[in-house]
């Protein structure tokens, strides 16, 4: 007997069709397993710690005083106007989101195997869960931020004043540029590692190494002849355009920022492709 | 008619065997050529039958080769096999948590799969919030959980820890709130893999209900579990898998048969001795063999039959005044003697006759637990010299009976499970 009509499937797997197939519809569908899983990273992180939330805070807190010692301090490097406390900070909070991000989502595969290997859930939920739990914390490092901005601008130390710009607007999307790519460098990294784990030892240091290709340390100008090298870094127009942003002064403009944008959809684009492949067949290689 | 709600195409799955990431590279670079130019994959092509005792040629295995069949709605399918026969390879592959090599499959309705009861469960978190995380990851929506919080925490019946973090539960607890959560899904189709494994009987007679009600709701269920009971009292039809590939499928009971039969070539249940064996001067044993009175020799023994040990003997001349007799030793797993029985504790038989004989042993119904016995064999002249003794000569594994459904469906302790008489008599108090 012939069917005559197409027969409606909810769920179709085939070996051979190896599409392109963002789900958004399904994704959708799971939306609360993404916050569940945000949440549950979050409550869960400095769990058995005694000041628990609070290393959020430290850890940027260290490294900025850190740098204000070494780079300032000690290297010299002028962050002029900006107080050097500041500038540190600012280029901290913004990098730390990336480096969460990409962090957090390029283990995606090789830390959830257990669960990956029992249940089907659209994969992706992972490593978006991780992109929101990092807003979490970059939403706690920003409140440090302002905190230091308001102090400084109180008592003018050094000083300092403050003005509010129309570029504050650009904020929320800078955080989506940068989570992309925090998000499309991850995913590439945890699809490839599920096969080649050598890739998972350069991460770690490699985030640090790419740290200081971006003005994050240093203001753009004093990177004289290896401008075009931190220029090349994506992260760099965004934690330039964040402190135009608060301080109307760096490098902005708005062609690196599209620049910035368009890395960001070929990495996301890139990541996705190699992530439909890889969640698959993972499991057997994992 | 009755519509199809899973369609298996030609699925196979293909496994690498040995160390991951020894020649991945090549292997992968010579795949991408192939592609490159239009061809098929090379490795395909070789992969052997999935044979797990025998060493093979290629490092490649066809864990599952060209599966075919299809699931009616409502049907309550079980997927029987040995262990390795690639069972859980195929419930992996339609709870999507892999992709087939080769071949496609369509379904109709929501999957949710009980591959493993309790995934994503996190002991800092506390039995409610656990029961929002592993429902969403089952595929539950926020609202859908609110709803049936509280039918899920009474099914799971433990109503007072669940604001309590889930380190703090036992064992028993936390399966026990997994299954609620998963036992309320609202999906078309259940996956269940031996989750009736958990639990003490109260709670699997629990389980076993709601999965009764589940196929009574119209829900495709498709079980995979070794426990013959199970499948038995719960399942109507039932799919054989072995080394890879569909043996049989159909009604329930002949695919179990088949399946108790598998392997019968080298049966178990009977030893026999080409040359015979030399027990005395004048005596030589033929064979050993276990069956059950009314079944074949072939067929699995269970607890809840008689089991008849027989011995199959030739005897020479006898002299004058001798007379032997038979005893056999059993032993359980640890190898100590659990108890012994001889033909010389009776008065009713002694072989004392030339000619071949068989000396038939019966073992009363619901005598034995299920498990394995180890038997030993001696052959004893006169009541007071054993001659000769043959340690664990057959071994003699029992199986389950079949059981009501409802009644506990777990392995009880200990080696025997006699069927003694009981009586309850009331006591008048004046």
């Amino acid at each position: 007997m012939q069917e005559k009509h197409e027969e409606h499937w909810d769920i179709i797997v085939d070996a051979k069709k190896h599409r392109l197939s963002l789900n958004i519809a399904e994704l959708w569908r799971y939306r609360d397993l993404i916050f569940q899983f945000a949440k549950r990273d979050i409550a869960t992180a400095y769990n058995q710690t005694i000041l628990g939330p609070l290393w959020f805070l430290i850890q940027p807190l260290l490294t900025a005083i850190l740098f204000r010692f070494v780079f300032h301090g000690i290297a010299n490097i002028k962050t002029d106007p900006i107080p050097g406390m500041l500038f540190y900070l600012s280029g901290l909070t913004i990098w730390n989101y990336f480096s969460t991000c990409f962090l957090a989502t390029s283990n995606t595969f090789v830390a959830n195997t257990a669960i990956f290997g029992k249940v089907y859930f659209p994969r992706l939920v992972t490593p978006l869960s991780k992109v929101i739990s990092g807003l979490f914390i970059f939403g706690a490092q920003l409140i440090l931020f302002l905190c230091f901005l308001a102090y400084f601008a109180v008592f003018h130390t050094n000083g300092f004043e403050i003005h509010f710009s129309i570029y504050l607007l650009l904020i929320p999307y800078l955080l989506i540029v940068m989570g992309g790519l925090g998000l499309g460098t991850g995913i590439i990294i945890s699809s490839l590692t599920t096969k080649y784990r050598d890739l998972s030892y350069l991460v770690a240091f490699g985030v640090q190494l790419l740290m200081f290709t971006t003005t994050v340390i240093y203001p753009l100008p004093t990177a004289h002849t290896s401008r075009l090298l931190v220029l090349a870094n994506p992260m760099s127009p965004i934690i330039e355009s964040f402190r135009y942003a608060f301080f109307q002064v760096g490098d902005f403009n708005w062609m690196a920022l599209a620049y910035s944008s368009v890395f960001m959809i070929v990495t996301l684009f890139i990541g996705m492709l190699l992530f439909n492949r890889i969640e698959k067949s993972f499991m057997d290689t994992v | 008619m009755t519509e199809t709600v899973i369609k298996l195409e030609d699925i196979s799955k293909q496994y690498r065997l040995g160390q991951i990431g020894t020649g991945t590279l090549s292997h992968d670079v010579n795949r991408w050529w192939h592609k490159m130019r239009g061809k098929e994959d090379p490795y395909l092509k070789i992969g052997e039958v999935n044979v797990h005792e025998k060493k093979g040629e290629s490092n490649y295995v066809w864990a599952l080769r060209d599966i075919n069949f299809d699931v009616k709605q409502g049907e309550s399918l079980a997927i029987i096999g040995k262990n390795g026969a690639g069972k859980s390879t195929l419930l992996k592959i339609l709870s999507r948590v892999t992709g087939p090599t080769t071949g496609r499959f369509k379904v109709k309705g929501r999957i949710a799969s009980l591959l493993e009861v309790g995934t994503g469960f996190h002991t800092e978190l506390t039995g409610r919030e656990n029961v929002f995380m592993n429902g969403a990851i089952l595929g539950m929506t926020r609202n859908e959980i609110t709803r049936k919080f509280d039918e899920i925490v009474a099914f799971s019946g433990i109503e007072r820890y669940i604001d309590t973090p889930a380190k703090r539960y036992s064992s028993g607890m936390l399966v026990r709130l997994a299954f609620a959560v998963a036992a309320h899904l609202d999906s078309e189709i259940l996956i269940a893999d031996e989750v009736l494994a958990v639990g003490d009987a109260e709670f699997q007679k629990k389980c076993l209900g709601k999965m009764k009600d589940v196929t009574g709701e119209g829900k495709t269920v498709l079980f995979v579990s070794h426990s013959m009971p199970a499948v038995r009292s719960f399942c109507k039809t039932a799919v054989l898998l072995r080394n890879g590939t569909v043996a049989m499928s159909g009604e329930v009971e002949e695919v179990i048969k088949e399946y108790m039969m598998l392997g019968s070539n080298d049966n178990p249940n009977i030893k026999s001795f080409s040359p015979p064996l030399h027990i005395a001067n004048n005596a030589q044993l033929h064979s050993i063999s276990l069956y059950q009175p009314g079944k074949s020799i072939v067929e699995p023994l269970a607890i809840d039959e008689p089991v008849i040990i027989e011995a199959d003997l030739e005897l020479g001349e006898v002299p004058q005044g001798k007379y032997y007799h038979i005893t056999y030793l059993f032993k359980g797993d640890e190898g100590n003697v659990l108890f012994i029985s001889g033909s010389g504790m009776t008065d009713n038989i002694s072989i004392d006759k030339p000619g071949r004989q068989k000396v038939k042993c019966f073992v009363p119904a619901n005598f034995f637990n299920a498990g394995t016995f180890y038997i030993s064999f001696q052959f004893v002249e006169n009541r007071n010299k054993v001659i000769i003794r043959e340690e664990d000569i057959i071994n003699l594994v029992m199986i389950e009976g079949e059981r009501q459904l409802g009644a506990w469906m777990g392995h009880a302790p200990g080696f025997l499970k006699p069927k003694f008489q009981w009586t309850n008599e009331p006591v008048i108090t004046t």
